[in-house]
């Protein structure tokens, strides 16, 4: 048996027509469409620099989400200050709304660090490379969350939601599936955001499921929420109403956002080998930014429109400028460095292995070769 | 000394309200070996987890407890059920601290019964440990009486590293006096539970009682054994091992644990390094085989016991 194919909900189409609809927040809690375009334009810019970076060699390697803004900032705006986001390794648009310096982003995979950025400062933990690891992370969070008392006692300044992030890859993953049996059984304050972005490198989701991801929540016994992952006020609107229901002790939603990798999966990869570019250019044609920029400037465009738009070209200038040195900055690290942390106290045997290294590294290696 | 564990779990519990038990059974039943038993009673369903069926929920969700500054102790249930668990083990709560540059901390405890000699079935009697230790950013410990059990069990949940702790099962339902105020050893360090000039006898967990058994044979013979305790399997605590066999001259390495890649064969290779001239025999050790786990009717003569340990000292001696 399979499920009906359920259209993803959508307000803004491709032509940038706004469509009104009750589930969207409307007053004061409604989406900032100037900053959300903000948010989606400087971010883009992030991806296509990094790529820049790649090609010139300053990078080893970056995954991009050229045509995920849409998603990653719908998602990324609906969170608040103690909510706390475990991400994989493409949420760059969300790590800008929560706040971390893109320049740290880059480290990883500029070689520098393993890491990049303190997980604390800004509630946004590191990225995760192995699929559908961090699912359980999250789960485990809530679990604290719900064991410190922060769920739904109503007060917006306590109350906390766990965001993670995965790919309709991730969703064949055993870790995933335990991770929505464990949410649903304790009605944890998860959300659990999939871009359904088609493609696991080479694999289409055909390969992954029968049904849409959103479908799959029905039978952990959650809800499953199918939307439009290029529509960034659907976007917001769904997983603002998903982390309000966590918050507020309503537990566990499985937010499927269907949206498209325009780019390779990584730098390294060749997408022509197995999709065409006809159907590249026809999500280009639906592009979130694009969209979101067609409803703005509609017609004449509001007052003012031409200033925000010139501000927002020289914002996007500066912050590659900013990229591009800051990349060249980053520290490169120590020889001895990949020896701390492993254990709180370094043990007798590796500090003796450090200064075997060390002492190599400083010129011992001889004129033999 | 499953009682001596219950014993340390209820004294972390009630010392950090942060400490959290998750695991499969382990409410209501007391876990299959009862090592939780009453804990859930006296400390709530919230602080004692019975957890969905899922090895790696359970340590990937220890994880993100952990981030939220628990300290939590999984329990699996049986040694060869870990392996579901590996990846976020390996993966995920190994190396955290590392890449994060040490600003997080994962402290997880997770507790694994271990070893044969039960005569269970499949997947009941392993010996995982040389996957852990060969694991950069764990410890891994294994004690081998009550009294070390409750200490280690302690320092373990302490200690703001990930601590892989390996129960010998078959030691559960030995008996020992535990003084919960005696100066506790530390984790990391070996310990001489037998002094001898003869010969160093290394083991750790269920073996430590059979090689005492052993140097007792042998010391009925006129030769004086030296039993280390190795306690820490990482960070081996090569030092005490090397001050031993330089007055010993002379090294046994036992472990239930097959041959090929185990804990033996790093021992040694750090003992000859360092002790290569006061080695009067190649180092030999006493292991479980290269095989799977046998089934259990086989199992007490394919197990390192006191004749196997004997006939290897015996082999050293005569060089």
């Amino acid at each position: 048996m399979t499920a009906e194919p359920t259209e993803p909900w959508s307000v803004l189409d491709p032509t940038g027509t706004l469509r009104v609809d009750d589930r969207v927040p409307a007053g004061a809690d409604a989406l900032d469409l100037w900053a959300a375009y903000r948010d989606m334009v400087l971010s883009r810019r992030v991806d296509t620099e990094a790529i820049a970076l790649q090609r010139q060699g300053e990078l080893g390697l970056w995954p991009s989400m050229l045509g995920q803004e849409g998603a990653q900032v719908g998602a990324g705006s609906a969170l608040r200050p103690r909510d706390v986001v475990f991400p994989t390794y493409r949420e760059h648009a969300v790590a800008w709304c929560a706040g971390v310096d893109p320049v740290q982003l880059l480290g990883l995979f500029r070689g520098t660090t393993l890491g990049g950025w303190d997980p604390r400062d800004r509630n946004f933990h590191l990225y995760t490379l192995v699929i559908g690891a961090q699912t359980l992370h999250a789960v485990g969070y809530a679990m604290g969350v719900v064991r410190d008392g922060d769920v739904g006692t109503g007060d917006p300044d306590r109350d906390r939601a766990v965001l993670a992030f995965l790919g309709d890859g991730a969703l064949s993953e055993g870790e995933t599936n335990e991770a929505f049996a464990w949410a649903a059984v304790q009605n944890l304050p998860v959300v659990f955001f999939c871009q359904n972005n088609q493609w696991a490198i080479s694999a289409p989701f055909s390969v992954q499921s029968r049904v849409p991801a959103a479908t799959r929540a029905s039978g952990f016994g959650f809800p499953g929420v199918r939307v439009d992952g290029n529509d960034v006020i659907a976007c917001h609107a769904v997983a603002r109403e998903a982390l309000e229901r966590a918050r507020s002790g309503g537990g566990p939603t499985l937010v499927e956002a269907v949206t498209y990798r325009r780019n390779p999966h990584t730098t390294s990869d060749d997408d022509l080998r197995y999709r065409t570019g006809a159907v590249n250019d026809d999500w280009a044609a639906r592009d979130p930014v694009d969209r979101l920029r067609a409803l703005l400037t509609g017609g004449a465009g509001p007052p003012g429109v031409n200033d925000f738009l010139a501000d927002l070209g020289r914002e996007e200038e500066e912050l590659a400028e900013r990229l591009r040195a800051g990349c060249r900055a980053l520290p490169v690290p120590h020889p001895g460095d990949p020896f701390l942390h492993t254990l709180e106290r370094m043990p007798r045997d590796l500090e003796r292995q450090r200064d075997e290294h060390l002492a190599f590294v400083a010129g011992g290696q001889g004129d033999r070769s | 000394m499953a009682h001596a564990l219950n014993a340390g779990l209820r004294a972390c519990l009630e010392e950090d309200p942060k400490v959290v038990l998750i695991g499969e059974d382990i409410g209501r039943l007391g876990g299959v070996f009862r090592v939780t038993d009453g804990l859930r009673e006296d400390f709530s369903d919230e602080r004692v987890v019975t957890s969905p069926l899922g090895e790696a929920g359970i340590v990937g969700s220890a994880i993100g407890l952990a981030m939220a500054g628990y300290r939590p102790v999984c329990e699996i249930q049986f040694d060869g059920f870990v392996f579901p668990a590996m990846n976020q083990i390996t993966t995920q709560l190994a190396k955290y601290r590392h890449r994060s540059e040490g600003r997080i901390s994962l402290p997880v405890v997770i507790r694994i019964p271990v070893g044969g000699g039960i005569g269970a079935i499949e997947h009941h009697s392993e010996s995982p440990e040389a996957y852990f230790a060969h694991t950069p950013g764990l410890r891994v410990l294994c004690p081998s009486t009550s009294q070390d059990a409750y200490d280690l069990l302690g320092q373990a949940i302490r200690c703001d590293d990930p601590v892989i702790f390996l129960e010998p099962k078959r030691s559960y339902w030995s008996k020992g006096e535990v003084d919960p105020e005696a100066p506790a050893v530390g984790m990391d360090r070996a310990r001489v539970v037998r002094p001898g000039d003869a010969l160093t006898l290394v083991t750790y967990g269920a073996l430590v009682p059979v090689a005492l058994k052993a140097a007792a044979v042998l010391a009925e013979e006129g030769r004086q054994v030296e039993v280390v305790d190795l306690r820490s399997l990482s960070p081996i605590d090569d030092d005490t091992v090397v001050e031993s066999v330089r007055r010993t001259g002379r090294l046994v390495i036992a472990h239930e644990a097959s041959q090929t890649g185990g804990i033996g064969g790093e021992l040694a290779a750090r003992v000859q390094a360092r002790a290569f001239y006061d080695l009067e025999a190649p180092v030999l050790r006493v292991t479980g085989y290269d095989t799977p786990y046998p089934a259990s009717r086989l199992e007490e003569d394919w197990l390192p016991n006191v004749d196997r340990l004997l006939e290897a000292c015996d082999a050293s001696l005569k060089h």
